[in-house]
């Protein structure tokens, strides 16, 4: 929006302009995106998350008390691996990528892949961008990886933040993993890495399916609220038994399967699957973006 | 001159048009393209990746049984897949809501094997086995984001459920007391054959004479080649159609068991592996120590709790398990039934009796079919695989079969 307003001085207005070499272009699109209070405040959002576990977690248990053992018990427990937080802190960081992977981190990817082409388009910016001797390819492409860095820039933040919150309110040290072994702490922060990068992974499918539709309208707000409503549709439609058969296919099927990291050993069936259906959904709804992008009249 | 070029004109524009028409169809073929490649890979690479039947030498069954009976598989580590359809709706989820939630736990903690293993009963289940020699075995079951876990290394018995993040224990050494929880002892409980072998060993024991037992042919299971050997039950009356094994053809390890009914249709219980690997496990997998945090509860001390729970309890007893005489068991092998009497000797009230509302007693009918003999009547409740007949005067006849067997033993228990 504020590019809009921006003098229309040189060949995009507003942000910096693209060299021709490669990368630059690339470059130029993370400092926008990047720059962007929307951006900044998305991501000061999914700071805040575990912050607010980690506050939670804490003040339950003051008293000494168990987390499990309290009022909820089961499912109503809270997200995944939550009733270990108070023996590691490094279990904040995968109770907090699993809370918010459900809906915080592919909301935040829908408004950046929604926004990428429309959101240029809304704005009047798309065709000084076309004009550029890029190309509508490479244009898409960047608009891609970009998203795709967001959608790691958003995991990485979320478990950095996990991760000194963490360490400043609950001991760390030696974890036991889910299957009751024990592995140092050095192993731990690398699984927890390795955590954060398939989390990341697994948004690769909505960041594609926000960026096709971004190509079909030219409204970023239309594009972001289709993203984020067809998650939402999704998400509901995993959880009905009755469509158990297709459920596989769904982009958030397997979602939760980072938590296999933390097995011992770990399981790896499930996290190949959903690398597979990401990448699948990845080619599919990227392959429609382009065939839309490059073959619509621009007009805005 | 400018007709004809704006003749032209329109022409080269029609032109442009329709070579831009065909440039965007050729590019939305893309997407449907690689959607289609995605499809057809799913579709086709289990189907390729299915070799057919490995060839092995020839075993007839005896050579078979024996090579499972001197197979002597110390170390293994696994996945194994475990699904049970009974025909029963799906309880899994709302059984383990109402019988576990964390909140009001039975004696043993959420981490308590009894309570976690019935759970096994439905559904479809992804098991890890891993087992070093006869001191050091686990068995965990992976849940979404959690797992629970039973390890044995030496005298010690952990279980680990990592939901809750509670542990349950119990030593070797208080075997021979007394309590309530004598069956926590010793890891998993006789009567749930979770790993093939198990499940193997329990079938053949049934008695020869009413089981036919065959080889047929060679199958491959997680990888390996394996002999195909078939159990089936000689006489009538059974509702077991057949039980499969596949027979690891190196080391004679069971890799699969599969129980299929005699009415057909899908397995009621297949466990098999979908990996198995027989190097040794790592030493770490049998070392469980619990984490400062970790509730942990003792078997002794869930034992004793338990029994200070039911003293109170003594007077207003109600009519449960614990009151059931042990069943009579009529006939042998397969069709063999289980005959027990209701507490309090009613069967189940009747539409007439005026006992039930007739909504209740209509819901009832639903669940059961009414039969008549010489026994007066009764209803009977099936699933896939056991059948019950519990007749109007508080008889129960449940077994693995069809319900004219249970009529007819009923007839003939009179």
């Amino acid at each position: 929006m504020s590019r809009a307003e921006a003098p229309a001085a040189g060949t995009a207005p507003g942000r910096a302009p693209a060299r021709r070499r490669p990368g630059g272009l690339l470059r130029s699109e993370l400092l926008t995106t990047f720059r962007r209070w929307r951006t900044l405040a998305l991501l000061g959002v999914l700071a805040a998350v575990p912050v607010l576990f980690g506050i939670a977690v804490k003040v339950e248990t003051a008293d000494g008390g168990s987390l499990g053992g309290g009022g909820g018990g089961g499912e109503e427990a809270g997200p995944a691996f939550i009733s270990q937080v108070t023996n590691n802190g490094l279990f904040l960081v995968f109770t907090a990528l699993a809370a918010t992977l459900p809906f915080f981190l592919p909301m935040a990817v829908g408004v950046i892949a929604g926004d990428a082409l429309a959101g240029e388009a809304n704005a009047g910016t798309l065709r000084y961008l076309l004009v550029a001797p890029a190309g509508r390819t490479r244009l898409l492409l960047t608009k891609y990886a970009t998203t795709l860095v967001f959608c790691l820039a958003a995991t990485l933040v979320v478990a950095l933040s996990a991760l000194a919150v963490g360490a400043a309110l609950f001991p760390m040290g030696e974890l036991t993993t889910i299957s009751g072994t024990r592995i140092g702490f050095g192993e731990g922060l690398e699984r927890a890495l390795l955590i954060a990068l398939v989390v990341a992974a697994s948004l690769v499918g909505v960041a594609a399916i926000g960026l096709f539709l971004s190509t079909l309208t030219s409204s970023g707000i239309a594009a972001m609220a289709t993203t984020v409503g067809l998650l939402i549709t999704v998400q509901i439609l995993d959880q009905i038994p009755q469509l158990h058969a297709v459920q596989p296919y769904f982009f958030s099927h397997y979602w939760l399967s980072f938590a296999d990291l933390m097995r011992e050993p770990v399981y790896w069936d499930e996290i190949t699957r959903n690398l597979g259906l990401q990448a699948v959904y990845a080619a599919v709804f990227g392959s429609a973006a382009w065939a839309r992008f490059t073959t619509k009249d621009i007009t805005a | 001159m400018a007709p004809y070029e704006s003749g032209t004109d329109t022409e080269a524009a029609e032109r442009a048009a329709a070579a831009r028409g065909r440039k965007k169809a050729a590019r939305y073929a893309v997407p449907v393209v690689v959607l289609g490649l995605a499809a057809a890979t799913i579709g086709l690479v289990p189907a390729l990746a299915d070799s057919g039947d490995p060839d092995l030498p020839e075993l007839s069954a005896q050579e078979l049984i024996e090579k499972i009976a001197a197979s002597d598989t110390q170390r293994l580590s696994g996945t194994v897949k475990i699904s049970t359809d009974l025909g029963l709706p799906d309880l899994g989820g709302l059984a383990g809501g109402m019988a576990s939630p964390r909140g009001e736990q039975g004696e043993g903690g959420a981490a308590d094997p009894k309570s976690r293993l019935t759970e096994l009963a439905s559904g479809t289940h992804t098991l890890r086995v891993a087992a070093d020699g006869p001191e050091k075995q686990r068995l965990s079951i992976l849940d979404d984001a959690a797992e629970y876990s039973l390890i044995h290394n030496g005298d010690e018995v952990w279980a680990y459920d990592s939901a809750s993040d509670e542990a349950f224990h119990a030593t070797e050494d208080g075997k021979h007391g007394d309590g309530g929880g004598a069956e926590h002892r010793g890891g998993l409980p006789k009567d749930v054959p979770a790993t093939p072998g198990e499940f193997a060993k329990e079938v053949l024991k049934a008695s020869e004479e009413t089981t036919s037992v065959t080889a047929e042919g060679t199958m491959q299971v997680a990888g390996r080649d394996a002999y195909k050997l078939v159990v089936k039950p000689k006489g009538e009356g059974s509702t077991v159609g057949a039980v499969t094994f596949a027979v690891d053809a190196k080391t004679g390890t069971p890799l699969k068991a599969t129980l299929t009914p005699a009415g057909g249709g899908a397995a009621v219980v297949e466990a098999g592996y979908t990996k198995v690997d027989f190097g040794k496990p790592a030493a770490s997998l049998f070392d469980y120590r619990p984490a400062k945090g970790t509730k942990v509860t003792e078997a002794e001390d869930a034992a004793k709790e338990a029994r200070g729970k039911d003293v109170p309890r003594g007077p207003g007893k109600q009519p449960g398990a614990g009151d059931l005489a042990a069943p009579e068991i009529l006939g042998e092998g397969w069709s063999s039934i289980a005959r027990f009497e209701v507490p309090g000797g009613q069967g189940l009230p009747d539409a007439g009796s005026g006992d039930l509302p007739p909504e209740a007693a209509s819901l009832l009918d639903a669940f059961g079919d009414k039969v008549k003999g010489d026994f007066g009547t009764g209803r009977v409740f099936s699933t896939r695989l056991v059948n019950a007949l519990i007749t109007d005067d508080g008889t129960v006849y449940a077994g693995a079969v069809t319900k004219d067997a249970l009529v007819k033993a009923a007839e003939s228990a009179k």
